[in-house]
């Protein structure tokens, strides 16, 4: 099987994992999960690593560096700010009176 | 990193490595399912840092890694950037964030793809496989890219919310859709024509605008979930390019959450998403392009006493909240309201439409802000059923998701549109500024029903007014 078409698996069976997985999320969480998910896509920063550090060619590691910011803002940014989110989401509090 | 290991685990290494993307999989999969519930979201959250450090660290000792300074550079910058942006953001803007930082993921995947693409010494010694899935990368890391940033100035206001297009638009686009696509398949018949390469990023740098820019400011949260998808697309693509598997699936797995996301927003507003994107639909109000408002029909005005006194006698109170509301900031005063209300011994719930704010569940989130518990929120359909036996609804800053038009008159632009049943209750009290009719431009008959009272002014305002008017009753 050639490398792509194992990729392809992997990627149409982890598709349907996340279907699977999110479609049972309540309304009320849809806005943390969208910026959890746009953190998660910040993923992409593995292969700007595998870019920026490699030494074969100058230019290719000045445009990795370039992806290493632009993915370390998504990925830094999206998990911090989901934090903040849910961390303002409280049950009430039974003690409340 | 990989050198300063012995040589017995340097030749085990790529499938150690392999082995512990394959253990980060599994913490992202679990804290995805974690953010599924408000009780363990945080939780899961954190998890899927865990998973993305793992892989991050991990990737470090990939042997293809031989300098740090650019890395060590990049992860400064992006991280002080993230961090900043992540605690100054108000969380009223949270859609423009979302929207910014999408722009970054699918900007950083289209880079990978470019750096790539460019180490190679010849171009042409790629497989064509390889140059297929580089070219899909480039192209939906660029859409994304600059379509995020449309979709961030139009939510700001620095791009005018109202659609713009130009004569043949959706044709145009349609065109250079298939141009793009064209041009991937050119690139891997002929990647040594640098021509080829620059003319696919340059024209799926424009499509990005291109496709945003004539969708009303009223459908971004539609957008921001559609692009959403597209940033985990593109970090799959990437993945693809360096055939790295914990890239393919989390993408795939973020792809997925846009997608459902999207069609979830899309349902609440009776839209299909084709009608979004080539509809060229909704302003950003203010020009209101709906007929206005009937002089001859008579609406009841009302004072913060007179509602105070509607409120504190009833048994069940519903509260339907619009953007309108965070717009005043008047989060606070509402739940300092409420509060006085639930000691008089009055139920209180929160009717939360799936489109009130400017993104899914957003203003789930602006109440969270204010401490309101989020099991006191409700929504549409779980509510719906109990405006029947409600005594008072006070509709703060929302005018559209009320609107019984959509349920009645099959002519209207919003007929089908799910609403809240507020007409259903005994009273309903419309917090608004004006008669004016909301995003869509559509009159509103609730507010000359009956059953209906107006209380005009600045939404903060009015409820301060009215919690000190709570007091005296």
């Amino acid at each position: 099987m050639s490398g792509l078409i194992f990729n392809l698996f992997i990627f149409v069976l982890a598709s349907f994992v996340g279907f699977e997985l999110i479609s049972k999320v309540p309304p009320t969480l849809h806005t943390p999960l969208m910026s959890g998910a746009n953190a998660i896509s910040g993923i992409t920063i593995l292969g700007a690593l595998i870019v920026a550090g490699q030494t074969d060619n100058q230019t290719a590691q000045i445009i990795g560096f370039a992806a290493i910011v632009f993915a370390t803002i998504n990925v830094v940014g999206g998990f911090m700010v989901t934090d903040r989110m849910l961390e303002m989401f409280k049950k009430k509090d039974k003690n409340d009176e | 990193m990989s050198n300063f290991l012995p040589p017995s685990i340097q030749a085990v290494l790529p499938n150690i490595i392999q082995l512990i993307y394959l253990v980060a999989t599994g913490i992202f999969i679990f804290g995805i399912k974690r953010l599924g519930s408000p009780a363990t979201a945080r939780s899961g959250n954190q998890l899927a840092a865990l998973g993305m450090l793992i892989g991050v660290v991990v990737t470090l000792f990939d042997q293809q890694i031989l300098s740090f300074e650019y890395i060590i550079g990049g992860i400064v910058v992006g991280s002080a950037i993230g961090m900043f942006a992540a605690k100054k953001v108000e969380m009223t803007a949270m859609p423009e964030m979302v929207a910014i930082f999408n722009g970054f993921g699918g900007g950083a995947s289209a880079l990978v793809a470019w750096g790539e693409f460019s180490r190679a010494v010849d171009p042409a010694a790629f497989a064509t496989q390889d140059l297929v899935t580089i070219g899909l990368s480039i192209l939906i890391g660029s859409i994304t890219f600059t379509g995020s940033f449309i979709a961030f100035g139009k939510l700001k206001g620095f791009i005018s919310g109202n659609p713009i297009t130009f004569p043949g638009h959706n044709i145009f686009n349609a065109l250079l859709t298939l141009g793009t696509l064209g041009l991937v398949g050119w690139l891997a018949y002929d990647p040594a024509s640098q021509l080829i390469f620059w003319l696919l990023f340059g024209i799926a740098l424009l499509l990005g605008i291109l496709t945003v820019i004539p969708i009303g400011g009223a459908d971004m949260p539609v957008v921001i979930s559609l692009l959403n998808s597209y940033s985990g697309l593109a970090a799959s693509m990437a993945g693809f390019v360096i055939n790295n598997n914990l890239l393919i699936i989390s993408g795939a797995l973020v792809g997925a959450a846009g997608l459902i996301l999207t069609n979830i927003m899309c349902q609440a507003m009776n839209r299909t998403l084709t009608n979004v994107l080539f509809g060229a639909f909704g302003g950003d109000g203010g020009s209101g392009s709906g007929p206005a408002a009937d002089t001859d029909k008579t609406v009841r005005e009302t004072t913060p006493d007179d509602v105070a006194l509607q409120c504190a006698y009833a048994k069940k109170v519903a509260i339907v909240p619009g953007y309108g509301l965070a717009v005043a900031q008047a989060q606070h005063a509402l739940k300092e309201v409420v509060d006085k209300l639930e000691k008089r011994g009055v139920e209180v719930k929160y009717g939360i439409h799936p489109v009130a704010g400017r993104m899914p569940g957003h203003m789930n989130v602006l109440l969270a802000e204010a401490d309101v518990p989020y099991d006191q929120l409700y929504d549409m359909e779980q509510i719906n059923p109990e405006f029947k036996s409600t005594d008072v609804v006070l509709i703060i800053g929302a005018n559209d998701v009320v609107n019984p038009v959509a349920k009645t008159e099959p002519g209207s632009p919003i007929y089908g549109m799910p609403v809240m049943n507020v007409d259903e209750a005994d009273r309903t009290i419309i917090f608004k500024r004006s008669l004016s009719p909301g995003f869509a431009g559509i009159d509103n008959p609730l507010f000359y029903e009956e059953s209906n009272q107006m209380f005009f002014g600045d939404a903060k305002d009015s409820l301060q007014a009215l919690a000190k008017s709570l007091d005296e009753v």
